[in-house]
């Protein structure tokens, strides 16, 4: 039995599962509606400038001129999103800016047919007004796929690492907990003495007041510290 | 294995990785044959880290070296196209052929609604300006006046040109809605097709009652046969996705979804295509001043290869 998998019911967190071929999770965090309607808006206002400056550039030029912007507008309209996704590990200048990312539902890069597809698509989550349908399935799907993601199989995920809130255990003298302890309480002891520089003191002394019986009478705080540079192997 | 132990003998690894990584990504492909088995080993650590519950910190940081390495090591090509000429000789009209239920269908659908409303505009003229507002009504009329601009007006090369532009822009991007809103149970496809039937029937039945018949219809003859079959076809596309949400068959929805989806590509592809061949035939072909036959045979023998090569192109080959 594996210890640890993203049991839907288990975990709130807004991660993607995808099994590699090595037999192993990888986790992708999926992005919710908000960076990805801000995405969307920078995109959008991008779009607008280069309308605007393709006008300038072939506007001068009458008749001809006049054909090669509207080929131009309906290139940057429907194909601006597929070729950036493509082209551009999969990031338009808006996802870029907002750190999202478009893959494949397997974590691989996405293609030609479903960056098309899924852009495309963009059409009907606009149904029946201002992306209403997008949003409804968007919030109703665990990994917050839109109609254009559901047909095409793609996922947009946060592309940096989470920004790590935790810091190394400080060096201080290991001690042994009083009784053995389980694989989870060990994980527990251990994730306490990496965030608790992160915490407030208030907050930090609240949690480590929790298990009673692994301090006994000593500082809670301290204690549990050095007990988790115990259990990650550190010798005194 | 204790954390300390385990990040002393591992992280040397981790960096190279990283590094690695960084170099791929720049595209740098010198040491890129390191690749696989760096990365087979970094799923192992990431694998023993989870079941050790060893940190969740490094838990994080070797999902993301994982993940990164995922996104090199493997890339799907998922239905690349060999090439345009390839398509269109073969892959589109299969497609196309693959969905012929919904081609007749549509056409049957398209065609009888413009006749049914053509005759009944026949005979109640008035109709025309239940659905089409009096001033467009007129536009019409003096487009295809038969003393007039259509194929009157000297039009320079200039003209041509921005109209080719414009067809593209305006009948590719309505091909790329009907398809896309097919997805809302077919509604916006079926929509955008009745919608155009109406229009295109109304408005021949009135011309051809002004006597614009000849104008009128040796003009669409030409590039119709590429334009109405391909809006045709994206609405093909377009119902294809709203029937796999309608009646999924033994799949669930998501996943008849995705199949219709990757099977109607190519016809919205090649639609897209017949459009720009289209947009060419009307913006340099059909506004040419030429006897009224000339017209009539080119727009015939051009109905006629659109028939024959969505009919019979690409049967050579098994698949």
């Amino acid at each position: 039995m594996r210890a640890f998998t993203y049991d839907p019911g288990r975990m709130l967190d807004t991660i993607h599962a995808v099994q590699t071929p090595e037999g192993v999770d990888l986790a992708l965090r999926v992005a919710g509606p908000v960076p990805r309607a801000l995405a969307w808006g920078v995109d959008t206002i991008l779009q607008g400038g280069l309308a605007i400056g393709l006008q300038i550039v072939v506007g001068a030029l009458a008749g001809v001129g006049l054909g090669l912007y509207l080929i131009g507008l309906f290139a940057l309209i429907w194909f601006y999103p597929v070729l950036f996704e493509v082209r551009a590990h999969g990031q338009t200048p808006g996802k870029r800016l907002m750190g999202l990312r478009v893959l494949q539902e397997n974590g691989t890069p996405v293609g030609w047919s479903a960056s098309v597809l899924r852009n495309f698509l963009l059409v009907a989550d606009f149904l029946p007004l201002l992306y209403l349908a997008g949003l409804v399935a968007m919030i109703s799907d665990r990994s917050f796929r839109r109609l254009g993601d559901l047909a095409a199989g793609t996922l947009v995920v946060y592309a940096d690492a989470p920004r790590a809130r935790v810091t190394p255990i400080p060096d201080v003298t290991p001690l042994a907990p009083p009784f053995p302890l389980t694989l989870e309480e060990q994980a527990a002891v251990v994730a306490y003495a990496e965030r608790a520089a992160s915490l407030s003191a208030e907050r930090a002394a609240e949690l480590a007041a929790i298990p009673r019986a692994l301090a006994g009478d000593q500082d809670p705080r301290a204690c549990l510290i050095a007990q988790a540079a115990y259990l990650v192997g550190r010798t005194a | 294995m204790k954390l300390a132990v385990f990040e002393a003998q591992g992280r040397a690894r981790w960096d190279r990785f990283a590094l690695l990584l960084a170099a791929l990504e720049r595209g740098k492909s010198g040491d890129a044959a390191e690749l696989p088995p760096l990365y087979r080993q970094i799923c192992h650590d990431l694998a023993l880290a989870r079941e050790r519950q060893l940190s969740g910190a490094l838990v994080a940081e070797l999902n993301e070296l994982a993940l990164a390495g995922h996104r090199l090591l493997y890339q799907a090509r998922t239905g690349e196209i060999r090439g345009i000429g390839a398509f269109l000789a073969g892959d589109f009209p299969r497609a196309v052929r693959s969905e012929i239920r919904l081609v007749v269908s549509l056409h049957a659908l398209f065609y009888g609604l413009a006749l049914g409303l053509g005759v009944l505009a026949w005979a109640q003229p008035d109709l025309i300006y239940s659905f089409i507002s009096p001033e467009n009504v007129s536009e019409i009329e003096a487009m295809y006046d038969p003393s007039g601009t259509v194929e009157g007006a000297p039009r320079d090369a200039g003209t041509d040109a921005t109209m080719f532009g414009f067809y593209i822009w305006n009948n590719v991007s309505i091909a790329f809605r009907t398809f896309a809103s097919g997805l809302a149970f077919g509604v916006g496809t079926l929509v955008s097709v009745i919608f155009n039937a109406l229009t295109l029937g109304l408005v021949a039945s009135h011309l051809v009652r002004e006597g614009s018949a000849q104008p009128f219809f040796s003009f669409v003859i030409g590039h119709g046969a590429f334009e109405l079959t391909a809006i045709l076809l994206s609405g093909v596309a377009g119902m294809r996705l709203g029937l796999a949400v309608l009646a999924p068959g033994p799949r669930s929805r998501v996943a008849a979804l995705r199949a219709a989806a990757l099977s109607s590509l190519p016809i919205i592809a090649g639609a897209a295509l017949m459009l720009v061949i289209a947009a060419g035939i009307e913006a340099f072909w059909s506004p040419r001043r030429l006897p009224a036959e000339l017209k009539y045979a080119v727009g015939a023998a051009l109905w006629l290869l659109v028939a024959l090569w969505l009919g019979t192109a690409g049967r050579s080959r098994a698949d």
